[in-house]
């Protein structure tokens, strides 16, 4: 039974809320189309006094967690004070002062969220492609849909929007790529450069429609990298917590601090989360607007 | 204690950003107006989050001339915790953003009380 959900759902000939629906017996389109139209009128019902007092309850439940709040921040240690634990800490030591020699990075934080903890950084991306597997679940389109969807795609679009589009597009995918390279040397990192490699495809595609990237990123191709890109991250991690922890010697070396080709995983892994951000950035945008790639 | 809070100015503003994103989430009907409020209070712990790892008179974690003493540079951890905590945010937006699409497919409205409402309508017309 549910091989052939899947079956069905990869063809585009399936609507998963709706096939649930008719599971539970709730709202299915057959019983839709009998029960519930849209209704235009709402009756207005009884439960005035509680609308009235709803909101001064919540604001003043509101006031109440700001007084707690304060209250707490009064307790708190100085802002900018060196010596507070969290700023003095053992952990925070080691960091500053062994990161460089033991990561290689000369960036801090991208040795610290990319090696020291890299499980949780590999959590996070995880997290980002449940999202998109869930947002594809809800909002792909039907076949019979898709040529409707397609319709109604907007092509004649302001003649600025297009030059300013070509002109922008190439330097924000090259400065996205930048930030991305560049992540354990400076501030950056394949967060922040996906974003940007995103939000210049998302500029393309509003300007100069699909047609063209449609040539390049289609939903096999959107599957195929994104999955690789998070294997390959698994993998990689778990060979060297493998190797570091048995205290066996991994091929990546540190390397020269500050040299593009250094600090071991760090460089291909930003670029695997770089590749995952950046594709599942332009999937929102494609799925919000015409609900499919 | 006024002076302390307006030594941690910068936290107290974090409070009171939680508690708008909190009201705009408990007051108002309409969906996206509760997924901004959602996102005001991620905006607030990512403010407040920061703010604690914050020293005057040093820079950011960046190694420059092979400088690696506690006395240059700020705290890295609440940067990379704050890194996480962005991503996080965006998902579990883009995730409520699709659920409201459906539900505005299924009742035609995104304010919360007609829904409750429509569903009351349909529960009598069964019985």
């Amino acid at each position: 039974m549910k091989s052939n959900w899947f079956k069905k759902w990869d063809e585009g000939n399936f609507d998963l809320t709706e096939e649930t629906a008719k599971s539970f017996k709730i709202n299915t389109k057959e019983n839709k189309e009998k029960k519930f139209k849209p209704i235009e009128k709402i009756v207005e019902k009884e439960n005035k006094s509680f609308e009235m007092i709803y909101p001064v309850v919540a604001i003043g439940l509101a006031l109440v967690m700001i007084s707690f709040f304060l209250y707490a921040v009064t307790k708190m240690p100085m802002f900018g004070d060196p010596n507070t634990p969290a700023n003095s800490s053992e952990v925070i030591k080691r960091y500053i002062e062994s990161g460089l020699e033991e990561t290689g990075a000369v960036n801090i934080v991208a040795g610290v969220i990319l090696d020291y903890r890299a499980f949780d950084t590999l959590g996070e991306s995880h997290v980002l492609f449940t999202a998109a597997t869930v947002v594809t679940l809800l909002l792909l389109a039907k076949k019979e849909e898709k040529e409707d969807v397609k319709e109604k795609e907007i092509m004649e679009t302001d003649p600025i929007l297009k030059i300013a589009a070509k002109v922008l597009t190439p330097i924000i995918l090259v400065f996205g790529i930048y930030v991305i390279l560049c992540g354990h040397l400076g501030p950056g990192g394949g967060f922040s450069g996906g974003s940007i490699i995103g939000a210049g495809l998302i500029l393309y595609s509003v300007a100069y429609g699909t047609e063209r990237i449609k040539k390049i990123i289609t939903p096999k191709v959107y599957k195929i990298i994104t999955l690789s890109a998070l294997c390959f991250y698994s993998f990689a991690k778990c060979y060297s917590f493998f190797c570091g922890a048995n205290h066996l010697e991994t091929i990546f070396t540190t390397g020269t601090p500050g040299a593009i080709l250094s600090a071991g995983l760090i460089l291909p892994l930003n670029i695997a989360v770089g590749i995952v951000v950046s594709l599942t950035m332009y999937g929102f945008y494609c799925y919000f607007t015409r609900r499919h790639i | 204690m006024l002076e302390v809070l307006f030594n941690n100015r910068i936290e107290c503003v974090a409070v009171i950003l939680f508690a708008v994103g909190y009201v705009t989430l408990l007051v108002s009907p309409n969906m996206i107006k509760k997924i901004i409020g959602i996102n005001i209070m991620d905006s607030a712990c990512n403010l407040f989050l920061t703010s604690i790892g914050f020293v005057y008179n040093k820079t950011a974690p960046i190694v420059v001339n092979g400088d690696t003493s506690m006395n240059t540079y700020i705290n890295p951890l609440p940067a990379g915790l704050v890194l996480t905590s962005i991503v996080v945010g965006v998902s579990v937006t883009a995730v409520m953003l699709a659920l409201t699409y459906k539900m505005y497919e299924k009742y035609h409205t995104l304010n919360l009380n007609e829904v409750y409402k429509i569903n009351h309508e349909l529960e009598d017309k069964e019985k």
